[in-house]
């Protein structure tokens, strides 16, 4: 039995403006003597599941983005950038429009979405993603949450405190069967839309099933200064 | 790309460290499948090789034998998804005497440079040999250590003198039950007798002529040419006993690595006329030899199955700790790594 096709999909939307006075988008900062963004991508291409890698980013980045490609990673005619939306989830939707345009976006089209910013994700992250995105539909990666979680309603008082032990915390890749994705996406109302702001949630407020992957504690997202600093030094092994 | 490593930190704790690799045009980049515990990555586990040297050599990667899939491969040697051994010993020269596993220059995986435990391993194409298809890969994996017992034998058959009617192989564990099933298996018209110190081991060399407790063998027997696989403590012993039982002019390969100095009866050495045959590790020859000697004679690969030991699936690091505890209290058998890390 021929294998479904699998995507992925990158996103590198962030315009940086949580990293301080950095002015480059995050993904662009170096790690290691490379852009992020380049070890991220290279990660994908080691996986020959994938038919198609998407890398999306704002209009103003593409060129950049290509540029770097080219500089850095081997060629591979999978590899192709696009325009990302205004919102991750827009983003999301121009990848598979992209997938519907090239006339792929079968039933069991699988997309990997990923934050460019994540370049420590391993070969089995990634294979466990396409792995129980096929089996079940869609799939989430998280680590089991290491601190209490508290919730605030009005910023001010505890509302509620969670058990720990049912708690994760979310990582990426999220993984989907594409057309699915979309067609529970285009049923939502804009006030719904405008609330999700990570792209399972899309499901599980529709009652559908999210399967969970185990993450990495080191599949760190870097967001901030400071985890730039702990990527040096997960890379320096020091 | 970022790699992870899974180093050795000191002894009995492992860490995870992330090293770049980048792509050119000569390196392929192999997946590890299944990895093989060897003594050699228990010695640096468990913190029994001097100081000095723990302190030079760590951190770093064990384990020097282990299967995997190409990933990348630019120099078309390989197809995506071909299964690979893959070589241990990194050879910087060639030599035309000199094999490349005794090169000073050489350097060797878990020995002073990253062994394959890490997810993905960077290599040329020299450094590996496509695996038959459809076989076993739990005993694929520690090809590496067969490929050692392939290579002594190869070094003795060209030392020992011509009568080969009999060959003794002391030690019972795997070093013993994979040198003497080779030896028996390429050379079945010679008679192989293996010792050892336990019995309930020494019924599993089944393809052997004869086994004997080594307090128990006869005072008449005798043999031309002998292997010792015991290495360690018993490694003197052995070696000794061998001496006593071996006739004249008669060969001894020793394969057993020992940390202290070994006290051997060099008087006899001498009045028999002894050649004493050292060998180590094995080269590119060797692994390409034995993957043909496992598509030609497959009953190899189902004995080596037989010692074939806990296997055991590593998706965090404590998996591989375990796979190392559970390794130091086995009889007999390689320990597996299933790598899903």
């Amino acid at each position: 039995m021929k294998e479904s096709h699998v995507y992925g999909v990158i996103l590198a939307g962030g315009t940086g403006t949580r990293m301080g006075n950095v002015e480059k988008p995050k993904q662009f900062m170096d790690l290691g003597g490379k852009p992020i963004i380049v070890h991220t991508v290279e990660k994908f291409i080691m996986n020959p599941e994938f038919c198609g890698i998407l890398v999306l980013t704002p209009k103003q980045w593409i060129k950049h983005t290509e540029d770097l490609l080219r500089k850095y990673v081997p060629k591979d005619d999978r590899v192709e950038v696009i325009q990302g939306g205004a919102t991750r989830n827009d983003t999301i939707m121009n990848a598979i429009a992209h997938i519907e345009k090239k006339g792929e976006l079968l039933e069991d089209t699988i997309i990997v979405t990923h934050d460019s910013v994540r370049p420590f994700v391993t070969h089995r992250i990634l294979e466990e993603n396409i792995r129980y995105a096929r089996e079940y539909g869609a799939c989430d990666t998280v680590i089991p949450a290491t601190d209490t979680i508290v919730e605030s309603q009005d910023k001010q008082l505890i509302s509620n405190i969670p058990d720990r032990s049912l708690m994760y915390q979310g990582q990426t890749p999220q993984s989907f069967r594409a057309k699915h994705l979309k067609e529970i996406y285009e049923s939502l109302s804009d006030e719904e839309k405008k609330i999700l702001t990570d792209a399972c949630k899309i499901l599980v407020i529709k009652g559908e099933h999210v399967h969970l992957v185990a993450g990495e504690e080191s599949n760190i997202k870097i967001t901030y200064p400071y985890d730039l600093r702990v990527a040096e030094a997960l890379l320096g092994g020091m | 790309m970022l790699n992870a490593v899974y180093q050795l930190k000191r002894p009995r704790q492992f860490e995870l460290v992330f090293k770049d690799i980048s792509f050119d045009e000569e390196h392929i980049i192999v997946r590890p499948t299944h990895l093989s515990i060897c003594n050699a990555d228990q010695r640096y586990y468990q913190g029994n090789r001097p100081e000095e040297v723990l302190k030079q050599k760590l951190p770093m990667a064990l384990i020097h034998e282990a299967i995997g899939r190409i990933i990348y491969d630019p120099t078309g040697e390989f197809a995506v998804g071909d299964y690979v051994v893959m070589i241990p010993n990194l050879p910087s020269e060639e030599d035309e005497v000199i094999a490349e596993n005794y090169l000073r220059s050489s350097k060797f995986r878990a020995s002073g440079t990253d062994g394959f435990l890490q997810e993905y391993v960077v290599t040329v194409p020299d450094r590996l040999v496509r695996l038959p298809e459809g076989i076993n890969l739990t005993v694929a994996a520690f090809t590496e250590i067969v490929s050692v017992s392939y290579h002594a034998i190869d070094r003795f058959m060209k030392t020992a003198h011509s009568r080969r009617n009999v060959i003794g192989v002391w030690g019972d564990g795997n070093l013993g039950y994979i040198t003497s099933l080779l030896l028996k298996s390429r050379y079945p018209e010679i008679e192989v007798y293996v010792m050892g110190l336990n019995e309930s081991k020494l019924n599993d060399f089944t393809f052997a002529d004869g086994t004997y407790l080594v307090n128990e063998i006869p005072a008449d027997f005798h043999m031309d040419h002998a292997f010792e696989c015991v290495g360690g403590n018993g490694a003197p012993r052995a070696i000794n006993q061998i001496i006593d039982y071996i006739n004249p002019e008669g060969t001894i390969g020793i394969l057993g690595v020992t940390e202290d100095l070994a006290p051997i009866n060099t008087r006899m050495v001498l009045e028999k006329g002894l050649r004493i045959v050292g060998s180590s590790r094995s080269g590119r020859e060797d692994f390409v030899n034995l993957v043909e000697l496992y598509k030609d004679k497959p009953a190899v690969v189902d004995y080596l199955e037989n010692i074939v030991g806990e296997q055991i699936t590593v998706r965090e690091i404590r998996d591989i700790a375990r796979a190392f505890e559970k390794d130091i209290h086995k009889l007999i058998g390689k320990t597996i790594m299933i790598w899903d890390k």
